[in-house]
């Protein structure tokens, strides 16, 4: 109900005004649904099995095998179209559990106030100003490999941004008339929070989740590159530009280069729609 | 509130963070995980695993393993290496610190200085093509993987052009006598030439790579409050007054845009700490984030552990250090 009324305002805004920042919203929803549909539709479009060999190693590109072959033989583009299943259930898993937890915990943190808040926020802006990747490699450290630990390291390293905007909004939002009224009509603490102040707090979400899920891709990515991702000989793009690194000197580029390519597509799909939609929901944050 | 109470003020409210991130350390890397099995691998026998809960102290209460681990660690004891001779971490952090701060510095001042003209640059001519370009390229930057373009680079200067080498600090048998541990530095002391010319031919690369990642955010935020400030009343008085477009931009308009691109400047430094783990990956650039990721692979626990402390005592260092410069640039900031 409340994403589609979000939706709803998109759609009114786009009928009347045109400008760079509905290409950019436009762009970048076509890429993220493109790499959506590569997901789904993986294993019909793939010209070849990602972890069987299909030909020679190293085969550069041809009509054949159109991004070329790896180190084993394997043909690139079907790993790189089965990569794309293991980055977004990874991006997936990691923005809704840090979403179900850094939004509650932000709600209740702004809302009550208090020693609580101050406790809980020191922990979470100590956690923020931890930089990203080395708390995640610290977590995929501990955790081992796999998806569910990528995911899990993940959500712990963006749970402070929801708590942090959340919270900061809920505050701001508490001070209004509406929410006094609530009060006053006896509305018990739980629904002023979840039905008067989670409802306006709402609009500003995408943005954060749209450009939490672009640094997510780049450190999921970062995680495999450094080793620390999935088991082989699963496809994952972080881990395949890694793999053909020693190739480089030979002037053999494509095991790198593709897969590298796919994730900056990505990144950039999801950070021009958060920048577009940033612009769309929120014009003030932006106005010059 | 005097100049001195603050910064002894400041200096104290470390305190609590340095301790809230030893204790996340802690809780990530003694809780969330088994330290035991992240050594000896999950098919270890039982014996063994034993013997090293026990050496680990892991048999003892949390809270005396938390209060071991906080006297050992602010104490400086990191522990020492599990592989190769065992050398105490702190030792080995030292020795590679001197090449990630190198190629930091170089990186951000790439970074500060083309993000800052290409953000006045935008300003500037605000919503013509060049302006709708740079506003692509702040975008592209946040998007970029560095070690996609840390390749891309390597494969199009080092390996088809041939002009710059693709890995480590300097060639072979050239590195200066160590002063600072910062070859261009060193070499520099001590007039050593050849030694410059190749320590500053491997910095090309590595520098780019990760200087384009941090160009972005100041791209942006200069352009945003270039544009602020262009509006302002006293740049129509200093364009009344028939001053050169020049001096009004760069004088007059970018000293006061100049605080908040100053506070970012701050606050990149987790993102440049980031960066640099993978430049120096892709480049095999000797510093910590190469140290770091071959000692994952080795499974040397209490040094990757020991280095994460050791990040971390960087990240408050960084943030008192930045708190208190801005005191001294603004004396509005005062709290």
């Amino acid at each position: 109900m409340l994403f589609s009324s979000i939706i709803s305002s998109i759609l009114r805004r786009l009928k009347f005004r045109r400008g760079v920042k509905y290409y950019f919203t436009f762009i970048g929803f076509a890429i993220v649904l493109s790499f959506v549909l590569m997901a789904l539709l993986a294993s019909f479009i793939s010209p070849y099995n990602p972890v069987k060999r299909a030909g020679a190693p190293l085969e550069s590109p041809s009509f054949k095998f159109p991004m070329g072959t790896d180190g084993l033989g394997r043909d690139i583009l079907s790993r790189i179209i089965h990569g794309t299943r293991i980055v977004l259930r990874i991006t997936l898993l990691s923005m809704t559990l840090s979403f179900l937890i850094g939004v509650p915990i932000g709600l209740l943190s702004g809302y009550l106030g208090g020693k609580l808040d101050s406790v809980i926020s020191l922990f979470m802006d100590s956690l923020y100003a931890f930089p990203g990747l080395v708390l995640a490699i610290a977590l995929a450290v501990m955790l081992g490999p796999g998806e569910i630990s990528m995911g899990m390291s993940l959500t712990v390293v963006y749970i402070p941004t929801y708590f942090r905007m959340v919270r900061g909004e809920a505050l701001s939002v508490k001070e209004n008339l509406f929410v006094e009224a609530a009060k006053a009509i006896g509305a018990k603490d739980r629904t002023v929070m979840f039905k008067y102040i989670l409802p306006n707090i709402i609009p500003s979400l995408p943005i954060i989740l749209s450009l939490n899920a672009a640094d997510a891709v780049l450190t999921a990515a970062a995680l495999s590159f450094i080793g620390l991702g999935i088991t082989a000989p699963t496809p994952d793009w972080g881990f395949d530009l890694r793999m053909g690194y020693p190739y480089l000197t030979s002037k053999i580029w494509w095991p790198s280069t593709f897969p590298g390519l796919m994730i900056v597509f990505l990144t950039l799909g999801f950070s021009l729609f958060g920048e577009g939609l940033t612009e769309i929901l929120n014009p003030r944050l932006v106005r010059r | 509130m005097s100049l001195r109470v603050y910064v002894a003020r400041r200096i104290l409210l470390a305190i609590p963070m340095i301790l809230i991130l030893l204790t996340i350390v802690f809780l990530v890397m003694r809780v969330a995980g088994d330290p035991v099995s992240a050594i000896l691998g999950a098919h270890a026998p039982k014996e063994q695993i034993d013997k090293m809960r026990e050496k680990l102290g892991l048999n003892d209460p949390l809270y005396i393993q938390f209060l071991g681990y906080l006297w050992k660690v602010l104490s400086l004891d990191l522990g020492r290496s599990l592989i190769w001779g065992q050398r105490p971490v702190l030792e080995e952090i030292m020795e590679h610190f001197p090449a990630t701060l190198e190629l930091s510095i170089s990186a951000f001042l790439f970074g500060v200085v083309v993000g800052i003209l290409t953000g006045i640059f935008s300003a500037c001519r605000y919503g013509k093509l060049i302006d709708h370009f740079f506003r692509v390229y702040g975008i592209i930057t946040y998007a970029i993987f560095i070690p996609w373009l840390g390749i891309s680079l390597q494969l199009i200067f080092g390996v088809y052009l041939g002009w710059l080498p693709t890995s480590g600090r300097i060639d072979p048998l050239m590195a200066p006598k160590t002063i600072t541990g910062l070859y261009v530095l060193d070499s520099l002391l001590t007039f050593n030439i050849p030694s410059l010319v190749s320590a500053i031919r491997h910095l090309i690369l590595p520098t780019v790579t990760l200087g384009f990642y941090l160009s972005g955010i100041f791209t942006r935020l200069t352009r945003a409050h270039m544009l602020n400030v262009l509006q302002r009343d006293y740049i129509v008085a200093a364009r009344a007054r028939g001053l050169s477009e020049r001096k009004v931009v760069y004088k007059h308009a970018l000293k006061n845009a100049f605080i908040p691109i100053l506070t970012m400047m701050g606050l990149q430094f987790a993102a440049l700490l980031a960066g640099a783990i993978l430049t120096e990956t892709t480049f095999s650039w000797p510093g910590m984030g190469t140290f770091l990721t071959e000692r994952i692979l080795y499974r040397d626990f209490t040094t990757v552990q020991g280095t994460i402390v050791f990040f971390a005592f960087l990240v408050v260092l960084v943030s008192l250090i930045v708190d208190i410069i801005y005191v001294y640039i603004d004396p509005r900031i005062r709290y």
